[in-house]
């Protein structure tokens, strides 16, 4: 269940190339949009540069909303996923207290409909407090509108605990979203097990910690015959899994962040607090495989792990900082600068993993360029150029590694459930 | 206005070993030999640093780098002031940013820092206008640690080019082994890495040594630094290695692992009887004397070339003879 805060639909005309790679659309067209629905899709023409798609959808957002409201707040989050071109966003748990009750998630929701500028949906815990003792009540919380079920931000490190969510949340139709990491390995690591933190000093944290419980989590969601989606992956050796478990049928989908697409642990020399996330960022032979494995389609969804920080938590020495980097407003900009113009990923593949792929993993309605349809698009100009200042953003928090970068490509306007939330 | 002055020359500091090339290593080193004569009369201070003010912000326990920082500064007339966590603000829970905001209302001209978390110096060079000098972070480096050490070892073997220097003990958790293997491949000296395989991390063969878990490792060395080898690394949940015994028995430095000629260096402080012998460590071959007397000219000479800039120096105010060259 998606909520916000709900307006009549808009008026409104948009012409230029239409991108919609769902529907095989590729054309100048002019879309009429009338009371937020779209009315008429009609022969047009192109303009320089504009590029219209259907918007976007971010499977991974940390709102801080209730407990860290200084650092994001349901509204500011929302205005920066309008500002990113988001026609959804779903919201992690993990927050002060965790939404792992039906009151929670139920404060949530209706804040969500005062607040939300665009429609956000929220994931509740597996496990009470996430601390991964006992289930939460997951038939409740589904009542409630929980969209899935994770602890991101930390493992269910119990196999046994995994096994039971995968049993019970059957009673729901929700999957679980599984953050895959064995903490006795990655206990104290600071950045990947390789040469840069070898040279640095500092605690490593190996691909292992990650791909151990990938493989664990996809023999318990076969064992019990149950889709999961795996959070994140960072790691070679998660995608050779994951692919692995395609092979052999199983319903799991995953995704992988725009930090991870592009940069590799080289970043982390500057010690740079900003380059610092969990996972953390690998070496060039695992963005290659994320690459690879997103070009594909087994990794179908692009997540942006937006995590925003207060300057205080991130002004402080590297192994103090906390993981974590915010990522709305700069993915698509990101990813066409150092995916696409590159020639590394095709256009329509990176419109798709950031739209279809990630509303298709988590059974949310698919944003389409089509008539009768509510209008959920983003009018992208890909010959605009901006530099990423601190000024810029509408999150509250500007903890991002593209401080200072000149990316191409950028959102002019977004249209989320029928309403323009973005003018840029 | 700002913009009608000349832009500000970037402000150096001595972060890590990768912030120098080789000729910025040799010049230090030169200038850290020069200022040796100064040591031997009888008035010991030089006027160089006069009317500038030298801070030392110590975040761990230190005897010998805090000490060793702190006459560097008084020996060239410089006003110093050492401040360390407990007993301070920082006890308050006063933020290392803010921290260094306060020092910085002084004007300090370098701000020398030691600190437990890797990247504190970086902080401290982003927000104040002070030169900054990692004085050790964490697990990541220890420059002038590598710098003394590189003095002492040209001095005592007489080169520092094709130099063979076997360093053993805890690479993992060693800023002065990351520190020395960069300095020492930067000015043509061969490395190798010894100790057990929990504590020779892989990868770090990239800084340009070798890496063995093979005490006879250390046998072609004209140089064996020995390491401390920390408790805490058998600590339940660390368990790095089984005992210290077993430690010992393995890559203690005893009389009968070093052969005539070899030199021995350690960083200090040493614990006897575990990773290096008493006998070792009191032989002629020990240079840990010199290495002490070693880091006070090299911090000295790493104060005053940071101060100075290179194109506007004023002269040393010590006589010297040429430095030999490396």
């Amino acid at each position: 269940m998606l909520v916000c805060a709900n307006g009549r639909g808009d008026d409104l005309v948009v012409e230029g190339r239409v991108l919609d790679p769902a529907l095989g659309i590729d054309a100048a067209l002019r879309v009429t949009v009338t009371n937020g629905v779209v009315s008429a899709i009609e022969p047009g023409s192109a303009s320089e540069g504009i590029l219209i798609a259907p918007a976007f959808v971010d499977p991974h957002v940390h709102l801080r909303t209730p407990g860290r409201e200084d650092e994001e707040t349901i509204r500011s989050g929302t205005e920066a996923a309008a500002a990113g071109g988001y026609c959804a966003i779903l919201a992690m748990p993990n927050t002060e207290p965790v939404v792992d009750s039906a009151s929670v998630l139920g404060a949530l929701v209706e804040r969500a409909r005062e607040e939300a500028l665009v429609p956000t949906g929220f994931l509740a815990a597996i496990s009470r407090g996430q601390r991964g003792e006992e289930l939460t009540e997951m038939v409740e919380l589904a009542s409630e509108g929980a969209a899935a079920f994770t602890d991101d931000g930390r493992p269910v490190v119990s196999a046994a605990l995994v096994r039971r969510a995968l049993q019970y949340s059957a009673l729901t139709d929700l999957r679980l979203a599984l953050h895959c990491e064995e903490p006795a390995l990655s206990r104290n690591g600071h950045a990947h097990e390789g040469v840069v933190s070898a040279e640095l000093g500092l605690g490593a944290y190996p691909s292992l910690a990650e791909s151990l419980m990938v493989e664990r989590d996809l023999a318990l969601a076969d064992l019990e015959r149950r889709p999961i989606h795996l959070l994140h992956l960072s790691a070679r050796e998660s995608v050779e899994a994951l692919d692995r478990a395609l092979a052999a049928g199983a319903a799991a989908t995953a995704e992988v962040t725009p930090h991870h697409l592009v940069l590799t642990d080289d970043a982390v020399r500057s010690l740079d607090p900003n380059v610092k996330m969990n996972p953390p960022l690998r070496a060039a032979l695992d963005r290659e495989t994320l690459r690879d494995a997103l070009r594909r389609g087994a990794v179908s969804c692009i997540a942006t792990d937006h995590a925003p920080h207060a300057p205080e938590e991130k002004d402080v020495p590297f192994e103090e900082a906390p993981f974590g980097v915010t990522g709305l407003e700069t993915a698509f900009s990101a990813l066409y600068t150092h995916l696409v113009l590159p020639g590394a990923l095709a256009l329509e593949t990176l419109l798709e993993r950031m739209s279809t792929g990630p509303a298709r993993a988590f059974g949310l309605a698919e944003p389409r360029i089509e008539v009768g349809a509510r209008a959920n698009l983003v009018v992208l100009d890909l010959d605009a150029e901006w530099t990423v200042t601190e000024g810029g953003f509408r999150s509250r928090s500007t903890n991002s590694w593209l401080l200072g970068e000149t990316l191409h490509g950028r959102v002019v306007q977004t249209v989320a459930d029928g309403r323009v939330v973005f003018s840029g | 206005m700002s913009e009608l002055r000349p832009p500000a020359p970037p402000r150096r500091h001595l972060l890590s070993i990768r912030d120098l090339d080789r000729s910025e290593v040799e010049r230090l080193l030169d200038t850290a030999r020069s200022l040796t004569s100064s040591l031997d009369r009888e008035l010991k201070k030089l006027p160089t640093l006069r009317g500038r003010t030298v801070v030392n912000l110590f975040y761990e326990s230190s005897t010998r780098t805090l000490a060793s920082f702190e006459l560097a500064a008084k020996r060239l007339s410089a006003d110093t002031m050492s401040l360390r966590s407990t007993g301070s603000s920082v006890d308050k829970g006063e933020s290392l940013k803010d921290t260094a905001l306060t020092l910085a209302a002084y004007d300090p001209d370098v701000i020398v820092i030691r600190h437990p978390a890797i990247g504190a110096p970086g902080v401290v060079a982003r927000v104040t206008d002070a030169h900054v000098v990692n004085a050790g972070d964490g697990k990541h480096q220890h420059p002038t640690q590598a710098l003394l050490d590189l003095y002492t070892m040209r001095e005592a073997v007489g080169r520092l080019e094709g130099l063979h220097v076997a360093v053993v003990g805890d690479i993992l958790h060693s800023r002065v082994a990351r520190s020395l293997v960069q300095a020492l491949a930067l000015v043509g000296a061969r490395s190798v890495l010894v100790g057990p395989p929990t504590l020779v991390p892989r990868g770090l063969e990239a800084l340009g040594c070798e890496l063995s878990t093979d005490i006879r490792a250390i046998e072609d060395a004209d140089v064996v630094y020995v390491l401390r080898m920390q408790r805490e690394r058998m600590a339940a949940g660390e368990a790095y290695v089984p005992s210290l015994r077993e430690y010992t028995a393995l890559y203690g430095i005893t009389p009968d692992r070093i052969r005539a000629g070899q030199v021995v260096m350690h960083p200090g402080p040493m614990n006897r009887g575990v990773e290096i012998d008493a006998r070792v460590a009191d032989s002629e071959a020990a240079l840990v004397v010199d290495q002490v007397r070693a880091g006070l000219v090299v911090r000295m000479a790493v104060l005053y070339d940071l101060v100075t800039q290179p194109a506007a120096r004023e002269p040393l105010g010590v006589t010297s003879e040429p430095a030999e060259v490396v």
